[in-house]
């Protein structure tokens, strides 16, 4: 535990770079001023699975403006990356843009125009002709050939079939979660710009180390002739973890035209080229005594990729642990399709996999006629069983978490009745579901810096993507120096700076805490040792037995550890005696591999969903959504907070909302654009609440704080839909609940 | 977006002749415009701008009734005193629709011509007979989820996205333009056209013809008026289906009602069916549902929308139950 007990670790500190980003100050990816730059516009693929024929630039080229037109009949030549042979390499799309003549999916880069203008680019773009010879399109598990050889993912514990067989309640249903895009109010972007064999990337992204070192792969320059700069991003939701092509013609076309190039992924083609989260259609078989013990799960996924990557949406890992259950086995069988490569979407595969496990149970609950969260309780997982031998959670407080929501959400007032319950002309329904996260940290490198002008500085090539992770480096230094946060300058974003994580997985905050820490301390530990050698030191008499006394660093100032602040001096005159600028510390840190064995880390929570049925309009609102999370010490109570309820958001979209529609004639995303592909507005979010449980999980780094980004998204689809039942009886198995769906439940019931 | 010559109208006369002669645009708040322009559905080779003309003004007619000009912004024209008192249906369809940035843009005039959201018709790799007639539709056995039930044709079955011109159909609002061949005033049921086998012409205007301004009959006192709105989220989004109603109710009877659709027509959908089942008679829940039967009687659904035949009379339903309550 910190051991000045400062309340800065934990308090609702403000982003520190916020004032930047509400005056339009803070410079996102294309927001950098360059001198003589070109514009790139791609010219994408209007067909889902073809050969191109031919390119026809012939009136393009001789348009105002243009500089070049690169396509697969001149592309410079680019590389495959490294991917599992290296550290820090992954792309998107592991096929580089205009490596062949082949189209694979719908909105895929067949050429790019270089203007002096933006207007003159998108002019000539779109007089560049494509003839295409097309073959046809598969965008539906349906559609395609039936997948060969054994599945992607096996995972077997028991003997499920057997169990499945003989259970006296079963549970069989398939449950099909729809393609859903990321759509980042920021759109992915990129400024090329070469000095010399060095080429500078700003870019919007997750991981400026894994996109410098993907970039040079691809590019076939080494690492330290990449910089990518990611100062701001203007969210990811897994969509900016790994390099996409169009930071490939970024780069390549700044190249051939000797000009900085800015190239922005159009609307669009956010919904083709840059990642999305797949379908995945999911048949959940759950066995039960009459008492609703589990006696057996099968989870069975078919989920479609592209042709030119394999993903996996590792939608049945949660089921292996979530629940104590003897007998299990789950697969996973990818369905290649003509769609671009499917990517990480906040809560990967854990938040399509709840959703068939949480309705299952809930489906499972109904039979038995016990309460959905009594049911819980009886299966709770005291250790994580998907492990063997079985594994001791690090620190698990999911069942303070259930009480404390349904205690707080009244949960013992819910009459289980289809319709039962009334508010005014409207019936509200009531869901509840489990919510869970891995807890996991890697390394991570940070130099912290403190200067004679009483300022710090804290850099690492990690980055913030509207998280609060610049502001919790500054608390920390703050913590451990008493130096004022806004004393604190955090770099955070640039290739160049020490090496750190990409912000994926929920793992930036457990990672980084670490090696600030380790750092903040080193460079004390330095300031310290400077104090006792100083020519004036007033630390030089003896304490006890001799030795120097034990100085420390509290408020800025060092001085003896048994007496007060005051006592001692600031740090920067110690600086100013050795006429110093500044000192510093870089520290690495990284997990204790045993301790990761010995445990199974998992963050959890509860979440309680109210929704508000007006029948006579078919009108289904969520009117109430309560979450309770045990995800060990918070580190800034403000941003968290955030990152749960805009979480929470993006589940009520998730379940009533979003799905991405493909046209099965062309493979189009039909609906590629903010106007047609639904996402939650401020009118459909109720007032949310948010509790946290505060067990700091000490096996995970000194604050015992586990990341919080994706956790608060997990349970809240299958709570909606299990509350949607509990209004209408409607049982809605693939997402989103449409009005069509609760009109037709209405009309077989009436 | 194609290079297109801009220039600004002085006169009502002058953008009258400006667009007639060059086969134009006008451009007001351009909201659909610029937007279609983006994607090359729309090239006009020339775009007269009218936004310094004095058609902005909102005045009260002598004898009753409202004069709305076609430069109001929907903004302006929801918060109008006027309209929120007198013709509470139109300020709610108007605060339905869009987003409050689009409302400060868009006027009264460019709304009535509001382009239809259609995926296919947005998109010049596909097939559309209104975009390029004789092409074809590939909405017919395209995702036809937000197309309409009523007025369509084996050539078009596109909804018009308006939420104001709804209430106004519901008004019985009159258009005003001014064309190469004079002025004219048209009723609004009158000014649109069912798409049949031109949906390429979507209303009665000539090149050339502005829309100079909209009047509003006065109602009888006592009228109450209402719009509702169906849609998947509760904000920013079409209608999948709409009720305007203007009624008058004395002792319990229906005395006069008007109603018209949105989300459900391939123009803002006047039913006189549901009018006449409901004029003369009690404010009753049958009633009410044989005029919403009346009303989609004559729908036809296509394969992903047949659920809005049952919204649009749920939506009426609603709005007769809310407007018939004795207040």
């Amino acid at each position: 535990m910190s051991t000045s007990g400062n309340s800065i670790i934990g308090a609702p500190i403000q982003r520190i770079e916020g004032s930047l980003k509400v005056t339009g100050a803070a410079r996102y990816a294309v927001d950098h001023p360059m001198d003589n730059i070109a514009f790139g516009v791609p010219v994408a693929s209007t067909v889902g699975n073809a050969r191109i024929a031919r390119i026809d630039t012939s009136i393009a080229q001789r348009m105002p403006g243009v500089l070049t037109i690169i396509h697969h009949g001149n592309t410079d030549q680019l590389f495959r990356p490294a991917g599992q042979l290296e550290q820090s390499s992954r792309a998107g799309e592991v096929r580089p843009p205009f490596e062949d003549d082949k189209v694979y999916y719908y909105g895929q880069y067949v050429a790019v125009v270089v203007a002096n203008t933006f207007e003159q680019a998108q002019d000539a773009a779109a007089k560049v002709k494509v003839q295409y010879e097309t073959q046809p399109n598969v965008v539906e598990i349906a559609d395609a050939p039936p997948p060969q050889g054994p599945p992607r993912i096996h995972y077997a514990r028991g003997n499920a079939d057997p169990a499945f067989e003989s259970a006296p309640v079963k549970i069989d249903e398939t449950y099909v979660l729809p393609p859903e895009t990321h759509n980042p109010m920021e759109m992915h972007a990129t400024i090329a710009k070469w000095e010399g064999e060095k080429v500078i990337l700003y870019e919007s992204s997750q991981g400026v180390v894994n996109h410098q070192h993907v970039l040079s792969e691809m590019l076939g320059i080494p690492v330290d002739q990449v910089q990518v700069l990611s100062p701001f991003c203007g969210s990811g939701f897994g969509g900016k973890l790994f390099p996409w092509p169009h930071s490939l013609v970024a780069a390549m076309a700044a190249k051939r035209v000797n000009r900085p190039v800015k190239f922005v992924v159009p609307r669009a083609l956010m919904f083709t080229a840059v990642g999305h989260r797949p379908l995945t259609q999911q048949r959940m078989r759950i066995g039960a005594t009459q008492d609703g013990k589990l006696l057996s799960i099968h989870h069975d996924v078919f989920q479609p990729t592209s042709m030119v990557d394999t993903y996996v949406e590792a939608a049945t890992g949660v089921t292996t642990m979530l629940y104590s259950c003897e007998n299990l086995t789950a697969n996973q069988t990818l369905v290649p399709m003509n769609i671009g490569t499917p990517t990480p979407m906040r809560g990967p595969g854990i938040v399509p996999g709840l959703f068939p496990l949480e309705s299952a149970m809930d489906e499972l609950a109904i039979k038995l006629n016990l309460d959905p969260l009594e049911l819980r309780l009886k299966n709770y997982a005291e250790q994580d069983e998907s492990f063997s031998p079985v594994r001791p959670f690090s620190s698990k407080h999911l069942r303070e978490c259930y009480q404390i929501g349904a205690e707080k959400f009244g949960w013992s007032k819910r009459t289980p009745q289809v319709g039962s319950m009334k508010s005014g002309d409207e019936i509200l329904g009531w869901g509840m579901a489990t919510a869970t996260w891995h807890a996991s940290r890697g390394s991570a490198t940070v130099r912290v810096r403190l200067n004679a002008d009483g300022t710090a500085r804290a850099t690492c090539a990690t980055q913030d993507i509207g998280t609060g992770t610049y502001t919790i480096f500054a608390q920390v230094v703050s913590e451990k120096t008493g130096i004022p946060i806004d004393k604190i300058e955090v770099v955070l974003g640039d290739s160049s700076l020490p090496d750190g994580p990409t912000s994926g997985g929920s793992t930036v905050t457990a990672t980084i805490l670490p090696a600030v820490s380790a750092a903040t301390n080193g460079a004390i530990d330095r300031v310290i040792a400077a104090a006792q050698t100083m020519p004036s030191s007033p630390f030089k008499r003896a304490g006890a037995g001799g030795d120097p006394p034990k100085l420390i660093m509290t408020a800025g100032r060092i001085h003896v550890a048994d007496q007060p602040p005051e006592s001692g001096i600031p740090f920067q005159e110690v600086l100013a005696q050795h006429r110093l600028a500044a000192l510093e510390m870089e520290s690495r840190t990284a997990p204790d591999p045993t301790t990761s064995r010995q445990f199974s880390g998992h963050s959890f929570g509860a979440q309680f969903i109210e929704v508000a049925w007006d029948p006579g309009i078919a009108r289904m609102r969520v009117s109430r959504a309560l979450t309770v999370i045990d995800a060990g010490k918070i580190i800034n109570h403000r941003t968290g907070r955030n990152q749960i309820l805009g979480a929470v958001v993006m589940g009520i979209g998730m379940a009533l909302f979003e799905e991405t529609i493909y046209d099965k004639r062309n493979a189009k995303p039909l609906n590629n654009n903010f106007a047609d592909y639904i996402v939650s507005t401020n009118a459909d979010i109720p007032d949310l609440d948010c509790i946290f449980v505060e067990y700091p999980d000490l096996h995970l780094n000194e604050y015992g704080a586990r990341g919080i980004g994706e956790i608060g998204l997990a349970g809240i689809a299958s709570a909606v839909t299990m509350a949607v039942y509990h209004a209408t009886g409607v049982r809605v198995r693939k997402l989103p609940v449409r009005i069509e769906d609760l009109i037709a439940g209405q009309q077989m019931t009436a | 977006m194609q290079v297109f010559r801009y220039s600004q109208a002085r006169t009502v006369d002058g953008a009258v002749e400006n667009v007639a002669r060059s086969g134009g645009a006008f451009i007001a708040g351009g909201t659909t415009l610029v937007d279609l322009m983006k994607l090359n559905v729309l090239q006009p080779t020339s775009v007269v701008d009218i936004n310094g003309l004095p058609l902005d003004r909102i005045e009260t007619l002598p004898g009753g009734g409202l004069r709305i000009g076609a430069l109001v912004r929907n903004s302006d024209l929801a918060w109008n005193d006027t309209v929120r008192q007198q013709y509470a249906v139109l300020s709610e369809a108007l605060l339905s629709g869009a987003s409050p940035q689009l409302r400060n843009m868009a006027t009264t005039g460019g709304n009535l011509l509001q382009k239809t959201r259609c995926y296919y018709f947005r998109d010049t790799n596909y097939a559309c007979n209104k975009r390029q007639p004789g092409s074809g539709c590939a909405a017919l056995d395209g995702f036809n989820r937000i197309h309409a039930v009523l007025g369509g044709s084996e050539h078009c079955v596109a909804t018009h996205p308006s939420d104001m011109a709804v209430a106004m159909m519901a008004l019985e609002a009159t258009v005003h333009t001014q064309g190469p061949k004079g002025e004219r005033a048209i009723t609004l049921d009158d000014f649109y056209l069912v798409p049949g086998s031109t949906p390429d012409r979507e209303n009665v205007l000539v090149p050339g013809e502005l829309i100079t301004h909209v009047t509003l009959p006065a109602l009888p006192s006592g009228t109450r008026s209402v719009y509702l709105k169906l849609r998947d989220r509760q904000q920013y989004e079409f209608a999948l289906a709409s009720s305007a109603i203007v009624v008058n109710v004395n002792g319990g009877s229906i005395q006069r009602a008007r109603i018209a659709f949105g989300g459900v027509g391939t123009k803002p959908w006047r039913s006189r069916e549901a009018e006449k089942a409901l004029e003369g008679q009690p404010a009753s829940p049958e009633t009410f549902r044989r005029a919403a039967d009346a009303a989609m009687a004559s729908a036809k659904p296509l394969k992903y929308n047949a659920f809005k035949i049952e919204l649009a009379k749920r939506a009426l339903i609603r709005n007769l139950e809310q407007t018939t309550q004795a207040a």
